[in-house]
């Protein structure tokens, strides 16, 4: 297994981004994933998953090839570019990986990516519109200064995005709830709570 | 926690889109096959490679196994329908509000959009000496790590335990137990029934096993028939976080009362033995009962009986003891 070292003075983003640009997916994948190749293809069984398969995320289509056991937070990751979605504890517990799966908030960590087909992804990325206006969460957030290393934010972001779809005028203790199942490294959770219930204010002016 | 490794290990992994094909393929690669559904405790397994399967079947894509529907004034939930549906049903509020109630209070939001009441009541044992890989009695070896001078055993048994000490970590299990559940298991070419407190198996009957499940069979609906449907119904979880965290004991109840006398009851605890334990001594001695604080307090003292605690987890008993009491006693009463 061929070792990659990250070259120096180039961020973690950036390279995650720069390596998935540059087509080494399939070269990287066995790093990154640090597995190998066998047992590829289930048979003929009813029910054997593909290899290629398309994902719709934020409104696109997306061919990608995944592997049976891969999450959708690493497809996200790591094939996708899309690194806003991040993973914290990988196991459901902190909730860094919350995207929206047919717009209900999911740890991304502990979704197969096959368990996402044919469901609409929306990750932090596609939340603001094509013109770069911010999500009104997003522009809550900017207002009200709510995190500080941020790391937890889009996860956050999606929590209470997916919360107020179904929730769309709750009180600061409904919205906590709603958001419960995210961790904030920080403590920072009072702070959050006034970004968030700024932002679902101003979706509530539209 | 467990080191975190980038991904799990490699399997095949089948969706199948019918219970048939589901069944075939559990009967193709027998003790091979893991069957998942919301897949929240087979990440952790196989994420911690302290379990290894050569064959997922994901039960995702089944469409007859989700969803509620309403039979002989009792209900038929698919053993895929997730946590959130059924907290948030109309009418398992309106009439099994116990139920509801229960998977409202399992784990975070995201985790209940997820996760299934088929999972949460077939989810294996939250001992972490057996999660973190130890060859104790229930991973097929001759020792409990949690029962020893040193273990740690805040989260363990304190009845009923034999060899093994882990509980049972489902919410909604003692709900299901209360309301006379009963759960559907298919398996090739046949079907059988089973009570919902048959489904759950102590260490005494099969010490790897938390469940009455064979490999080769599929939970497919868990049945409420109509009988406790709209009864004054108890629901408490006390956990050390208010979120995300499983029971440290939980209780649920099913009562009939009728001019202050209880007239019929149904109690069941969770998280204090490996099965979620019905209380049918205290059922049968508040039957007929006023009910009071006094009668309340009986029932609290006598669930306990016999409890033995381990080194760390001695504040179960009053803890249960208290639980039990003031599920006689209603949620309308104050509480001390």
């Amino acid at each position: 297994m061929t070792d990659v070292v990250r070259p120096g003075g180039v961020s973690r983003r950036t390279f995650i981004k720069g390596v998935v640009a540059a087509g080494a997916v399939a070269s990287s994948a066995g790093y990154l994933l640090r597995t190998t190749l066998v047992g590829q293809g289930g048979g003929a069984s009813a029910g054997a998953v593909e290899r290629l398969i398309t994902l719709n995320v934020n409104g696109r289509d997306r061919r990608v090839d995944i592997m049976p056991q891969e999450t959708l937070a690493m497809t996200l990751r790591y094939k996708l570019g899309l690194t806003g979605t991040k993973i914290g504890c990988d196991r459901a517990e902190c909730g860094a990986c919350t995207v929206l799966l047919d717009e209900v908030p999911r740890y991304s960590c502990s979704v197969l990516t096959h368990m996402a087909r044919k469901k609409r992804i929306m990750t932090i990325e596609g939340l603001a519109s094509a013109d770069g206006t911010l999500h009104p969460i997003q522009q809550g957030v900017v207002e009200e200064q709510g995190f500080q290393c941020a790391f937890c934010m889009p996860g956050f972001v999606m929590a209470a995005v997916g919360f107020l779809k179904t929730h769309p005028n709750p009180t600061r203790d409904e919205l906590a709830h709603g958001v419960s199942g995210n961790l904030c490294r920080c403590q920072d959770y009072d702070k959050i709570l006034t970004a968030l219930s700024r932002g679902a204010e101003l979706m509530r002016r539209g | 926690m467990a080191a975190i490794h980038d991904v799990m290990p490699m399997f095949a992994l089948y969706q199948p889109e019918s219970v048939d094909d589901a069944l075939r393929l559990l009967d193709q690669f027998g003790a091979g096959a893991w069957t998942m559904a919301g897949g929240l405790d087979t990440f952790d397994w196989l994420k911690d490679r302290t379990k290894r399967t050569e064959a997922v079947v994901e039960l995702g894509n089944i469409a007859e196994l989700s969803g509620i529907k309403e039979v002989d004034g009792g209900l038929e939930i698919g053993a895929t329908t997730t946590l959130t549906e059924i907290a948030q049903h109309p009418v398992v509020r309106q009439r099994f509000g116990l139920l509801a109630e229960a998977a409202g209070l399992v784990a975070s939001p995201q985790i209940r959009h997820q996760g299934t009441l088929g999972g949460n009541v077939s989810q294996d044992a939250r001992c972490w000496y057996y999660r973190a890989g130890w060859p104790c009695y229930r991973a097929g070896g001759n020792i409990c790590y949690a029962d020893t001078p040193t273990a740690i055993n805040r989260e363990h048994a304190i009845l009923h335990a034999d060899r093994c000490v882990a509980v049972s970590p489902s919410d909604t299990a003692p709900a299901l137990v209360a309301l006379d559940a009963s759960l559907v298991i298919r398996r090739l070419g046949g079907e059988r029934v089973v009570a919902a407190q048959d489904y759950f198996v102590g260490p005494g009957r099969d010490i790897t096993r938390m469940t009455a499940l064979r490999p080769d069979e599929l939970l497919t609906a868990i049945r409420i028939p109509a009988a406790w449907a709209g009864a004054e119904f108890y629901f408490e979880k006390v956990r050390d976080r208010q979120v995300w965290d499983f029971p440290l004991v939980n209780v649920a109840s099913a009562m009939k009362v009728s001019g202050g006398t209880i007239q019929s009851l149904r109690i069941v605890v969770g998280a204090v033995a490996a099965t979620p334990l019905r209380l049918t001594a205290v059922e049968t001695a508040v039957a007929g009962k006023p009910r009071t604080p006094e009668t309340a307090a009986m029932a609290g003292r006598l669930a306990v009986e016999g409890a033995q605690p381990l080194e760390h987890n001695g504040y179960k008993v009053p803890l249960m003891r208290n639980l039990v009491a003031r599920a006689i006693r209603g949620a309308g009463a104050a509480t001390t």
